[in-house]
């Protein structure tokens, strides 16, 4: 298959941006104190009209695709690099050129989504590259902006930074994730699930109990329960035990309201079937309701993993002892220490992608049988 | 199995109700029992035991409140202050609902207007559409005081920061159900608006967007609710101006437990108004565009 390239504006943007970076040539002031050489300026400007070229030129997809990713982050790569020392002393010039690397990455992306991969593999890597290519250029674009335009590091710390502060106290956080996630997080979440698949299937048991109880959950999931934190804290005190309750309160509804959903989403035909199976209500719930419950019961389980996570980082701002993300978080901010609290926020962040990344995993192995994993119609 | 009926579900809901209050005075009995029993022994007061329950549901400072006693401070400071006293529940429920408001328009276009781009453009969905899921991953209101603190550093303060953590958080809901509802038009439609040689923008207008309309409100009563938790975070760490978040955060500084229960019932009947509105509002819509109730 030899699907050429087509017709690429942004090449033509990028090649326009470069002279105008030309024309607003020099990328940094006068007084800066480390301003890169002339062949420093010389490979971004041949890179950025060569990469814009290839662009226009039609050519094998996945040749193209490769001669833009590479060209536009080792444009990036050399801005960055040239950064150090002229913190703040960027000029329009800068911004030009790295707008320039922003809109051939942007190409880039526009190839590679036009790709058609023939192996699962490939897909699977397609799907994981193109995304990437958009987080690497927001952390691009933030950290060139940071530091290029000198930014007040209260305001906005470039990546960079939050990297540095995230690796230097990796003691303090291990802390915190102890405190938060394993304490809390987990033991409320496990108990305020469990609690609330029970009472559906409880409620499934008793039809008065669910025509009272699934209105009842339906309103609760819209009201701002996140404000029990403060009576948590003064009923279980300051310790893990205040956010465990919040987490469980905060799981309770959703997990109750899914399940109940999920077990009438059996169909009338196979519950015919199971009649006809002489199956007693006990099978018939295990065999066949429970598991057509499965992709009801794991979409809880990940609008909790969420909601857990931000349940007990909130309730930790409502007292906490001196360790716990949300207690750093607070007072990392008090002290103005900016860059803590962003790798605070990092961790968080992968914490919370990985729990939902498992269920995910789970929930694929567990629901093998469902349209949207097979891959077929939905 | 077919859905309950309105008839169906008010005795069970309401008896449901009942065991919840009955249970509710139970338990604040319980709870403010050793509470009662150390101040009488302090005071040398001998009570029967009739009296005695009735003390430990009229304390000041309960560990939990009877819900009479919810009742009672949420209507004073409802209707018996003047709307302007910061005592006022209406003037905490104000402040939060602005915030709520803004954060919650701006969140819903910024949600369509990344939904338009998505379901146009392939490059925007391969490249945003996990960023935006794995967005939602994040715990991303532990963000919310920085928000706060940060733009007060720099003198942006009031309502535009708290408006900008609901904006966040109301977002996501309105830009994924935008997404299924303007690809939500069967095959058949688009192909026969092929037919009628309807352009893009055509199509856009005429079929995607009225097919869209029931997803678009379905989501926004989603982001109206969390838009509303957006801003009482957002109100946590201003050093409790004003707001409902504000009056919770004073409320456990001082342990004004009948304060924080109050406040509580204030936000959930601003997120009941809150969500019925959109409910109204769609319902309305749905009528105009010539809907069939179903």
């Amino acid at each position: 298959m030899t699907r050429r390239t087509t017709d690429s504006w942004q090449g033509a943007a990028a090649i326009l941006l470069g002279l105008l970076a030309m024309i607003s040539i020099p990328p940094f002031e006068s007084d800066a104190t480390s301003i890169p050489g002339r062949g420093w300026s010389v490979a971004v400007f041949l890179l950025i009209f060569a990469t814009a070229i290839a662009s226009l030129i039609p050519m094998r997809r996945l040749v193209a695709a490769i001669i833009l990713f590479a060209g536009a982050h080792l444009i990036a790569w050399l801005l960055i690099g040239s950064l150090s020392g002229n913190e703040g002393k960027a000029t329009v010039s800068f911004g030009l050129l790295l707008a320039a690397g922003w809109v051939l990455a942007w190409r880039a992306a526009t190839v590679l989504s036009s790709l058609k991969a023939r192996t699962k593999f490939a897909d699977y890597a397609l799907r994981l590259l193109i995304p990437a290519i958009f987080g690497a250029w927001i952390l691009i674009l933030w950290e060139a902006a940071t530091r290029g335009a000198g930014i007040p590091f209260i305001l906005l710390p470039p990546p960079s930074a939050i990297g540095a502060r995230l690796a230097e106290s990796v003691g303090v956080l291990t802390a915190d994730v102890r405190q938060t996630v394993f304490k809390a997080v987990l033991a409320g979440y496990i108990l305020g699930c469990a609690g609330g698949f029970v009472a559906a299937i409880l409620a499934d048991r008793v039809p008065f109990l669910r025509r009272g109880l699934l209105p009842i959950g339906n309103m609760v999931s819209a009201l701002p329960i996140i404000g029990v934190a403060p009576i948590m804290v003064m009923w279980f005190g300051f310790d893990w035990q205040s956010k465990a309750a919040v987490v469980i309160i905060l799981t309770f509804f959703p997990m109750l309201v899914n399940t109940v959903a999920g077990l009438a989403a059996a169909g009338h035909m196979e519950r015919d079937l199971m009649r006809t199976y002489a199956s007693s209500d006990w099978q018939t719930l295990l065999k066949l309701r429970l598991p057509a419950a499965m992709p009801f019961i794991f979409n809880a389980l990940k609008i909790n993993s969420t909601l857990a996570l931000i349940g007990a980082i909130i309730a930790e701002f409502f007292g906490t002892p001196i360790v716990g993300m949300g207690f750093r978080i607070s007072t990392e901010i008090g002290r103005m220490n900016v860059d803590m609290v962003w790798a605070e926020i990092a961790v968080a962040a992968i914490i919370g992608s990985i729990f939902y990344g498992a269920i995910a995993l789970t929930e694929r192995t567990v629901t093998f049988w469902h349209p949207s994993v097979r891959g077929g119609q939905t | 199995m077919k859905p309950d009926s309105f008839k169906d579900k008010i005795v069970p809901v309401s008896t449901i109700l009942l065991v919840i209050v009955a249970v509710w005075y139970v338990a604040a009995v319980l709870m403010n029992t050793p509470f009662q029993r150390d101040m009488d022994k302090r005071a040398n007061v001998e009570r029967s035991q009739v009296e005695f329950i009735g003390a430990t549901l009229a304390q000041p400072k309960p560990i939990l409140p009877a819900p009479h006693q919810v009742i009672v401070n949420v209507y004073e400071n409802t209707f018996l202050r003047s709307v302007t006293s910061n005592r006022s529940l209406v003037y905490h429920a104000w402040v939060t609902l602005s915030s709520t408001a803004v954060g919650f328009l701006f969140g819903s276009l910024l949600g369509i207007l990344i939904a338009v781009g998505i379901v146009h453009v392939k490059v925007l969905e391969r490249s945003l559409m996990p960023w935006i899921i794995a967005s939602q991953t994040v715990p991303i209101l532990a963000i919310a005081p920085m928000v706060i603190v940060v733009l007060g550093a720099i003198n942006i303060t009031g309502l535009l920061p708290k408006a900008l953590i609901s904006t966040y958080l109301s977002f996501f809901p309105v830009a994924v159900g935008m997404v299924k509802g303007l690809r939500s038009p069967e095959i058949m439609h688009l192909d026969l608006m092929r037919t009628y040689n309807a352009s893009a923008t055509q199509t856009f207008f005429k079929l995607r967007v009225p097919a869209s309309v029931p997803f678009l409100f379905a989501s926004m009563k989603v982001a109206v609710a969390a838009s509303l938790v957006g801003a009482i975070v957002g109100e946590l760490p201003t050093g409790a101006v004003a707001g409902i978040g504000a009056k919770l955060l004073a409320g456990s500084y001082y342990s004004q437990t009948i304060d924080i229960w109050a406040a509580l019932v204030a936000g959930s009947v601003l997120a009941a108004l809150l969500v019925s509105i959109v409910t109204i509002v769609g319902r309305l819509v749905d009528k105009a565009m010539g809907g069939k109730p179903a």
